[in-house]
């Protein structure tokens, strides 16, 4: 049985990657997730709108205070060099985790500018990574801004990484887009070597005691998986791209039904958390049994044998699904 | 190759002391408290001593702890040294005349500054060093930045030999601070002065188990003379090895020193005697002078100690006349003050031994000059050349004052003097949060470094912590500056704030010809009709070439917000030509890589976005020939019609004469008359200052508004307050006056209520725009209180604030004191301090004061506290309409709750003669009014005032008694009133430098109230660490996290059994903080409270400091209790606990502050370390309290 699967470029054991998390801050659970069959690890994100923020409120603080009193010209004993103002420590853990792990490692990046995106691009490249993850996203709150000049963005920052680096490049998106199809297409024309379907954001919730707005985040839950399911399905075969399911993905079943629809891997990273590394070997198991019951021999044999393309009825995907539901929803 | 360095002194010498020392014991102290953060910074950055060491650098708890640290390391044989001034000195005394008496090799480097008499100084004059002459120490002092660290490192190479210890001493702010370009010293200069044979034979005198012997022995009459005597010869062969290693560094280096050096005429006639940086004036006045016809001379004394009577012979021109000495120093009652004494002693003993012939016997006076950092100047010079001339000579005169109480002070003309054509002369007045001194300490590396000019920056700031003003001076000039006094005319004249031209009048130092730079909103069109008819008037008649720059927007467009250094030193360069336009911008970036690159390189971009944007905002402004704007200068101060001031006609004289001069800028031309003998000065002076320095303010929406109280309880400045009042006195109220019916039931019905602040004294902190917890139902985003722009709501708000002074203060009898709102209802005696922005100690001293300010007495420990609550020119302690109020006092730093305590004792002794007089003259008074004093409950405030009123009866009945024990009543009748003693000071002086008196005045079991403003490091001296300081947060001193815990101080009292302790944090719970003051003050004994007081030290944005006090209670860090003993004799528990366990990880609270945070930007692994022990002490801390309620709760008794 050949459990092996190529994304972006890159030939991968099995389809089963733990996605951007904390689970890759500690080296020790890295190796457990290798050692648990990951054939590939996405880090957690790199925020260039952090590493900013950090860089100009120590500048702040630092130098806000100082020079205004003649009892204390400053406050802090500032050391000769700051070791993580331009991410070292995440470019350290890149280095650490090539160093503990022989699985590619795959880095994840959320860029604000252009400079940003290629400079951290750059910098993660040299640290040793694999493979480098585009972690999109962009609210269009804008009412003057329309959604040419949001897609435009989304390929900008492809192209200005694409040229700033020769690593592979995963762009992981959300699935607002109008025309989505098209702008997978597009994304993977700038540059994209794999769509990573979908992101998820921090949807935020309203405090009713003190009536402010509370960022928080939830795990992904089992449904969720349906609409990047979809969409694997629509564009399998469409794109010159990887395509890469994450969101939802919890089990052998769900992660049977990714590749099904087209997922060249499939990326989990709530089931990891809630279980521990260990839940990525009951899935893996769970595949290969599925596969030994059907009698695949391989994960290229499942890819997208049941997408948009190659089923029975494409309008399953489409409209029709949507209406079948409704039809027989009962009250 | 020469290397130059532009650095201060105290850059200079730490330099030279980190390379020749192995040990540092240090203690902060202005201005000495950079030379040991230097050595700090090198040792953290492995910097090695000539040795190939890196030299061990340890904080001690005070001065005196230092000396004995630095005492027992060279008993031990380490090459050891300290660094201090003033206070520091004096604590060190007792140790120096040990570490001489045991000829033991080290140098002291000494920032000199002002001894605390009947005031305290940060400043320098030598009163300090002057002090410490009679320890056996060397001393030898510097007179230039060059100097200081050329005759650092002679002192420590002649220590060596000459085994007597070494005081090495500068002028404090003169010279510590002064940045100039010098020559350094290279390492191998310092080997080659350094005899490593003398640095063998120190360690064989080194106490070892292996060789053993005693010394610090006691001993008797019999032989301790003759002992101490055994020294002498040390004494005599000094001076000639100083010498030898004055011409050793001569040869290495080519700069000659000498024990005295005699700069003039050799034919001298008129020579002044002087040491420090007055030499360098006297100097360039002597050679203005001699060009003026005068024989004249300066003899600079380097070795004061031991003064070498043979050498200063030797130097002296035997063709003078007349000598003045100068002593910076004042000693009330001596013959004369130090040098002088010594030169007269000198002169008559040379003679005795044939060193000078007996024919030579000039007339010598003496005189004062600089004390506290007085400026000095060749005008000053040339009036004591004058007077040395003069028939009519005065002897023991002062020079830079006008004393007309004793006559004493020499007149002189500043005009008379103009500094060298050649020199660049630039005055910069800025703010002090606005970068300018930052952006002029670059300009002169970058001109010292990229230019062959010489250049020197000395700046001036203010004493406040919140919108304090900062006035830079830099020169710049082809030879070595010497002109160490301030600019009084300069060729550049920058304004970096826009308001100062309506505030200080900085045209009057600009010569004619000058270049004007102002930051101004508004363009090279529209700024001529914005600025004061008296400006547009100067600009005129001194042609002046004006240019303006919106620095503000071009900053803030750079992301940089109001931190417009980078514009206008770009703008400086621009202007001033000093370089050519490129070779300026590309140095300016350079510098900026260097100073900022390690902060990101998105910081540098921001600031190259300025740089890059500067130049083409500058304009140069074409002005009429005619002045017509409306606009006028401000009044320095205000006496409003409501104030206490304005009550009192004598104040109100006294501020119009003494306090408004101050405040103008114009205390130096204050004679000696305006000032009381004893250091006394009136309180509720900062009411008058109206600083107006925020940009936007608090405003009430008073449909929101739930009188919680809780915006005008943490308000640092006391510029929100909350008043009840009947609503009948209304009338006269401006429109735009909110008052709203007073909410609850704690007020008698028709109470009206109103929140207001006082736009003029607020400094924009935003405290109780956080705290404010009614929001608008329609836009939560909105507040019943939201920070306006101050240009909107100035002129109505202070029409609202007029007004709302005028509504009399609610009866405190019907106020629940208990409640924040009631509490918030009272009059705080405590209001418009200098503090910093947001500051989280004044909000406690504020609520004491609102409770109990009419019978408190202060003891104020030194520190930010004393600062603010006591530098001139004003004082926020106030009185209320009966003219009670807080009386406050400074003792000093190290003895605070001792002063304190007394109070306390000196009260009760006054309560207790008075009524054992009572009782005494009890048929004088009528029985019943003397038993209803002396058996008065005054628990309660009310019981207090009906005491009041029998003390104005009794004083009625004894009107007029001429009997001796009614005089004395009556002036001791005060006394029957309770009083309220409140110890005050931060962390550093109750953890550390005061915890030995802390701690007996606890024990005494005296009713003190000792409140700590625990901000967890020294914050008036620039955050050092203190035993506060928490494990893991980055201090100085603690620059790699501090690897253990706080001291738990609350603690350590609880075990007292008999001490009433609380551990507050109005931001977590502000009901506990009242509960808290009010028990200790209600308890008839010690009480200690400490008070979380977030800080600009913990590196946070102050409007968070609540929110911060808050997450320090959550997490178990702060758990706040209160232990009150009073409890136990009620068969309750003492133990209250009144915080939860910890309900968020550490690091939620502790990341959010640059202190902790730093750590993780340059040693993430060892920050993580720290994190985690840092939560393992929380948790173990947390347990510790619970127990201690278990351990405490009441046994139940058996039947």
């Amino acid at each position: 049985m050949d459990l092996s699967t190529t994304y972006m470029g890159l030939k991968l054991k099995n389809p089963l990657v733990p996605s951007a998390s904390p689970l890759s801050t500690k080296l020790e659970t890295a190796k457990k997730l290798e050692d648990n069959g990951a054939s590939a690890i996405v880090m957690y994100s790199l925020f260039e709108e952090q590493i900013t923020r950090e860089a100009k409120a120590l500048d702040h603080t630092l130098t806000t205070y100082s020079e205004a009193y003649a009892e204390a010209l400053n406050y802090f004993p500032e050391p000769e060099e700051f070791s993580n103002i331009h991410a070292e420590e995440y470019l350290e853990q890149i280095y650490k985790l090539k160093n503990s792990l022989d699985i590619p490692v795959i880095a994840s990046l959320n860029g604000v500018s252009s400079g940003g995106w290629m400079n951290f691009a750059k910098l993660i490249q040299q640290a040793g990574a694999d493979g480098l993850e585009l972690n999109v996203y962009y609210l269009a709150t804008d009412p003057a801004m329309d959604s040419k000049q949001v897609e435009e963005n989304y390929l900008d920052d492809i192209r200005a990484v694409k040229h700033a680096t020769t690593l592979p490049i995963a762009v992981k998106v959300g699935p607002y887009f109008s025309a989505f199809a098209n702008m997978a297409v597009r994304m993977a024309a700038a540059g994209a070597d794999a769509l990573v379907l979908f992101n998820r954001f921090y949807q935020p919730d309203i405090n009713l005691s003190d009536l402010t707005v509370e960022p928080s985040l939830q795990f992904s839950s089992e449904f969720e998986k349906r609409l990047p399911m979809r969409w694997l399905a629509i564009l399998y075969g469409q794109v010159k791209a990887s395509l890469a399911a994450t969101t939802g993905v919890h089990t052998a079943d769900d992660a049977i039904k990714m590749i099904l629809c087209g997922a060249d891997v499939t990326m989990m990273a709530s089931t990891l958390l809630k279980h521990g590394p260990h839940r990525l070997q009951n899935i893996l198991d769970g595949i290969e049994q599925w596969m030994t019951d059907y009698e695949y021999e391989s994960i290229e044999q499942m890819k997208g044998s049941m997408s948009h393309q190659n089923v029975a009825e494409p309008a399953a995907y489409e409209r029709a699904n949507y209406l079948r539901i409704l039809q027989g929803y009962k009250i | 190759m020469k290397r130059y360095l532009t650095v201060d002194a105290n850059e200079a010498v730490a330099k030279v002391a980190h390379k020749l020392n192995e040990v540092i014991a240090i203690y902060p102290i202005t201005p000495a408290s950079p030379m040991g953060e230097w050595a700090d910074t090198y040792s953290n950055a492995r910097q090695k001593n000539i040795w190939g060491e890196v030299p061990h650098v340890i904080e001690m708890q005070s001065e005196g702890g230092a000396a004995g640290t630095v005492h027992g390391s060279l008993q031990n044989g380490a090459l050891t040294t300290t660094f201090t001034a003033s206070q520091g000195l004096l604590l060190m005394l007792p140790n120096l005349f040990k570490i001489a008496g045991e000829l033991t090799p080290t140098v002291l480097h000494v920032a000199a500054r002002t001894i605390a008499t009947h005031a305290l100084s940060i400043f320098g004059d030598h009163s300090d060093v002057m002090a410490a002459r009679s320890t056996g120490m060397a001393m030898l002092c510097s007179n230039s930045v060059q100097e200081a660290m050329d005759l650092a490192a002679i002192s420590h190479a002649a220590t060596l030999e000459a085994r007597l210890p070494f005081i090495h001493f500068f002028d404090g702010f003169r010279t510590s601070h002064e940045i100039q370009k010098i020559e350094d010293i290279s390492d191998d200069v310092l080997k080659a002065l350094i005899n490593e044979d003398l640095i063998n034979e120190h360690r064989s005198r080194s106490l070892t188990s292996d060789k053993p012997f005693i010394r610090g022995t006691a001993q008797n009459p019999d032989v301790f003379f003759q002992a101490r005597e055994a020294g002498t010869p040390y004494y005599e062969n000094t001076p000639a090895i100083v010498q030898k290693y004055m011409d050793k560094f001569a040869e290495l280096t080519g700069r000659q020193y000498n024990l005295f050096d005699y700069f003039g005429s050799d034919t001298a006639e008129d020579v002044i005697i002087l040491m420090g940086s007055g030499v360098e004036t006297a100097r360039e006045a002597a050679d203005w002078l001699k060009e003026n016809g005068y024989n004249i001379g300066v003899l600079s004394v380097r070795l004061f100690r031991p003064f070498s009577i043979e050498s200063f012979a030797k130097v002296l021109p035997l063709s003078v006349k007349r000598i003045a000495v100068l002593d910076r120093t004042k000693e009330p009652g001596a013959t004369g003050e130090p040098l002088y004494q010594d030169v007269l002693a000198a002169i008559f003993e040379s003679r005795n031994q044939e060193w000078l012939p007996t024919s030579f016997n000039p007339i010598v006076i003496g005189g004062r000059y600089g004390l506290s950092s007085k400026e000095f100047t060749p005008a000053m010079v040339k009036s004591v050349f004058d007077n040395l001339k003069s028939d009519s000579r005065k002897n023991h005169f002062t020079v830079g004052i006008n004393d007309d109480v004793s006559g004493s002070s020499l007149s002189y003309d500043e005009s008379e003097y103009n500094e060298a054509k050649e020199v660049f002369r630039g005055l910069f007045f800025g703010l002090g949060s606005d970068g300018t001194v930052s952006a002029n300490k670059n300009s002169i590396k970058i001109i010292g470094d990229s230019t062959k000019f010489y250049s020197q920056g000395y700046f001036v700031y203010d004493s406040k912590k919140s919108g304090s003003t900062t006035v830079s001076h830099l020169r710049f000039g082809p030879k070595p500056i010497q002109s160490t006094y301030l600019i009084q005319k300069a060729n550049f004249v920058a304004c970096h704030q826009f308001n100062f031209m309506q505030r200080i009048d900085m045209l009057k130092y600009a010569e004619e010809g000058a270049v004007f730079l102002l930051n101004s909103p508004f363009s090279a069109d529209e700024v001529w009709s914005k600025i004061p008819k008296f400006v547009q008037d100067e600009i005129i008649a001194k042609k002046l070439k004006f240019y303006v720059i919106d620095a503000e927007t071009v900053s803030d467009n750079a992301g940089m917000g109001r931190r417009i250094n980078t514009v206008m030193q770009t703008c400086f360069f621009a202007i001033s030509g000093i370089l050519p336009q490129e070779q300026a911008i590309e140095s300016i970036k350079k510098a900026i890589k260097k100073t900022y690159g390690k902060r990101g390189d998105v910081v540098v971009q921001q600031n190259f976005d300025a740089v890059d944007a500067s130049v083409s905002g500058l304009h140069l402004v074409n002005y009429p020939g005619s002045s017509d704007s409306d606009v006028k200068m401000r009044e320095a101060a205000t006496v409003g019609k409501q104030s206490s001031i304005a009550l009192d006609p004598e104040i109100e004289a006294f501020i119009r004469k003494v306090t408004s001069p101050i405040l103008s800028g114009n205390g130096d031309s204050l004679p000696v008359s305006a000032f009381n003998a004893d250091g006394t000065f009136p309180s509720g002076t900062s009411e008058i200052e109206k600083r107006c320095i925020a940009t936007s303010i608090p405003i009430l929406d008073p449909d929101v508004c739930i009188q919680c109280g809780k915006c005008a309880f943490v308000c640092p400045h006391a510029v929100i307050r909350l008043k009840a009042f009947d609503g009948t006195v209304l009338e006269g109220a401006p429109e735009s006056f909110n008052a709203m019916k007073a909410r609850g039931k704690d007020f008698p019905e028709g109470t009206m209520m109103t929140v207001q602040v006082s736009p003029e004294d607020c400094t924009g902190c935003e405290l109780c725009v956080e705290v404010c917890p009614a929001k608008n139902k329609t836009n939560v985003s909105q507040k019943a209180i939201n920070m306006k722009p101050i240009d909107e709501h100035l002129e109505t708000e202070k029409a609202n604030w007029e007004f709302f002074q005028s509504i009399p203060e609610f009866n405190r009898d019907l106020v629940q004191k208990s409640t924040i709102k009631g509490s918030q209802v009272l009059q705080p005696l405590f209001e418009f301090s200098g503090a910093c922005s947001g500051c989280g100690e004044t909000p406690y001293i504020k609520l004491v004061t609102q409770l109990y300010g009419d019978r408190m007495l202060v003891a104020n420990a030194t520190g930010c506290s004393s600062i603010y609550g006591g530098n001139l020119p004003t004082t926020p302690w106030t009185k209320n309409k009966d003219g009670r109020g807080p009386a406050w006092s400074n003792s000093l730093f190290e003895d605070n709750a001792e002063f304190g305590l007394g109070y306390r004792v000196a009260v009760d002794m006054k309560k207790l003669q008075a009524e054992n007089l009572v009782k005494k003259l009890a048929s004088d008074l009528g029985d019943t009014l003397a038993n209803a004093i002396l058996s008065a409950d005054q628990t309660e405030e009310t019981g207090i005032n009906e005491q009041r009123e029998r003390i104005i009866e009794l004083r009625k009945k004894l009107d007029g008694n001429s009997n001796a024990d009614a005089k004395r009543l009556v002036a001791l009748a005060d006394f029957l009133v309770k009083k309220s003693v409140w110890i005050l000071g931060g962390d550093g002086w109750a953890y550390d430098i005061g915890y030995g008196g802390l701690d007996h005045v606890m024990a005494s079991g005296r009713n003190v109230n000792i409140l700590v403003l625990d901000t967890e490091v020294y914050s008036n001296t620039g955050g050092q660490m203190s035993k506060a300081t928490p494990l893991g947060a980055v201090a100085k001193f603690a620059a790699g996290g501090k690897p253990n815990a706080k001291k738990d101080l609350a603690l350590q009292a609880v075990q007292y059994g008999n001490v009433y302790v609380a551990r507050i944090a109005m931001g977590a719970k502000d009901t506990q903080t009242l509960k808290a003051i009010m028990e200790a003050e209600a308890y008839d004994g010690p009480s200690l409270i400490i008070a979380y007081s977030h800080c600009i030290a913990h590196g946070i944005e102050m409007k968070n400091g609540l929110n911060q006090q808050k997450l320090a209670v959550d997490s178990g860090y702060w758990p706040l209790f209160r232990f009150n003993p009073a409890l136990t004799l009620e068969g309750k528990n003492p133990f209250q606990l009144d915080s939860k366990g910890p309900s968020i990880p550490f690091d939620e609270y502790a990341l959010r502050e640059t202190r902790y945070m730093m750590l993780h930007k340059f040693d993430p692994q060892h920050a993580k370390e720290l994190m985690k022990a840092a939560q393992k002490q929380v948790k173990d801390h947390w347990k510790i309290y619970e127990n201690m309620v278990q351990l405490y709760e009441p046994q139940t008794t058996e039947a």
